[in-house]
């Protein structure tokens, strides 16, 4: 297998270009499915019964379909009843969408593991209940779903491979683009693989780093 | 107008069309649940070896596909195949491939997690009754794991089903390639099919996989006490 170099090389500019778009459009996916997450996990929390049902039935409807049909339904069904989303900003909602409920799911079960007692004492020493989420549960329950936190991370990451579907120039289209071009399919996939580890790699080593640092702070070993 | 789009689903013989490229999609995942959990469990009972290399082995294979998207490999298989080894597969049986290659990867990890979390003396006292490997196995080891297998593998089946709408990248002609026909063709009289075709298919894969995902969970729940 004959590696052409040069044409690799001259190719790195495209590649650089798909990296950043990538890494963006996954830390804003990222960022808003937390918050999406936080949101949604508090609400399940707290005992209204007509919200909780709209939060179940949210995280059931993104947990069972697939990313492409979101994503299909947002860039070609939606315009034609008269909502025109722009493609990076359809990608960025579609990652949120599917990214809230794993999100949640990771946190909700992080707020399970707060021992009874913490909210009893808390509730005990008068505090409210916002005081109660805001310094009991929320610190415990984030520092205990930080591993899954981290798992769903790297989920989404790989996940931006699919907007390729909606014309977004990330890295898998710019390869099959190339590929239809140049033909050179080895030197394409070659860079694409490199293109998923520079950003995963050092994504899942920084994870274990603060999946320590959190054990840490939380057991002292 | 805004309703009109809906009868494109039930136009001539368009539903029995979407209904036949979700057998494909179906055939596919079947296919390679069945054979990524075979599979995937051998490797994971070949796993809890103690040879380093052999883990070490295994441990890149199951790192490799879960580090690049699914996407990634099947392009990788689609097109490099053909090109540098003459070897001509259809698109349908490529997807096959890489669902169960990577289904065997996650398979054998939920296998492995649960064999070294059975208690070691269940695995002392079966050899100390005399049974052989394969029979401790049989009889020991895989009736109490797949207690714990059984719900992460309908969890795992899930996400094979919901990832095969990644097939029509590479130009399978399943239930997403059929709507987009059927999208393409009324796109003058209906303009507002897409809206009806997608959500039709969005509406298909949560019928698939919502029953399936109810299951684990209540499965997990039961057998969790």
């Amino acid at each position: 297998m004959n590696l052409d170099w040069s044409y690799m090389i001259d190719q790195i500019p495209l590649y650089k270009k798909a990296l950043i778009l990538t890494i963006k459009l996954a830390f804003w996916g990222i960022l808003l499915s937390t918050i999406i997450g936080l949101i949604c996990s508090i609400i399940q929390y707290s005992k209204v019964k007509v919200l909780r049902n709209i939060v179940q039935g949210y995280i059931e409807l993104s947990r069972n379909t697939p990313l492409l049909i979101q994503l299909f339904f947002l860039y070609y069904g939606l315009p034609k009843m008269g909502i025109t989303i722009e493609a990076e900003l359809c990608a960025i909602i579609g990652l949120a969408f599917l990214g809230g409920s794993y999100m949640t799911e990771a946190l909700r079960a992080g707020i399970e593991a707060v021992p009874v007692t913490q909210i009893e004492t808390a509730k005990a020493i008068g505090l409210s209940n916002s005081q109660l989420i805001r310094y009991i549960l929320l610190p415990q329950a984030v520092t205990s779903s930080v591993p899954a936190l981290g798992a769903n991370c790297i989920f989404l990451l790989k996940e931006t491979s699919i907007f390729s579907g909606i014309a977004i120039l990330e890295l898998t289209n710019t390869t099959k683009d190339l590929i239809g071009m140049f033909y050179k399919t080895n030197e394409s996939l070659l860079m694409l693989v490199i293109g998923y580890l520079i950003i995963l790699l050092p994504m899942s080593l920084l994870l274990s780093w603060l999946e320590r640092r959190v054990r840490h702070a939380e057991f002292g070993y | 107008m805004l309703n009109s789009g809906i009868n494109v689903l039930f136009e001539g013989i368009n539903m029995q069309r979407l209904l036949m490229g979700l057998l494909v999609t179906a055939r596919v995942a079947v296919f390679s649940i069945i054979i990524g959990c075979t599979l995937g469990t051998i490797i994971g009972v070949i796993r809890t070896s103690k040879s380093k290399i052999i883990k070490m082995v295994f441990r890149i294979y199951l790192e490799l596909f879960r580090i690049i998207p699914i996407l990634v490999w099947l392009f990788v298989f689609y097109f490099v195949l053909p090109a540098d080894f003459n070897i001509n597969l259809d698109a349908e049986i490529v997807s096959i491939i890489v669902f169960s290659l990577w289904g065997a990867a996650e398979m054998s990890d939920i296998v492995r997690g649960a064999l070294i979390s059975l208690p070691k003396h269940q695995v002392e006292s079966g050899k100390a009754i005399g049974l052989n490997t394969i029979q401790l196995y049989w009889y020991i080891l895989i009736p109490q794991s797949l207690k714990r297998t059984l719900p992460s593998a309908i969890n795992l089946a899930t996400r094979m089903i919901k990832t095969t709408a990644l097939l029509v990248m590479i130009g399978v002609i399943e239930v997403v390639k059929v709507g987009q026909q059927i999208i393409e063709h009324a796109n003058l009289k209906n303009p507002t099919a897409s809206f009806w075709v997608y959500g039709f298919i969005f509406f298909l894969y949560f019928i698939m996989c919502y029953p399936l995902s109810k299951l684990s969970q209540r499965l997990e729940r039961k057998w969790a006490s």
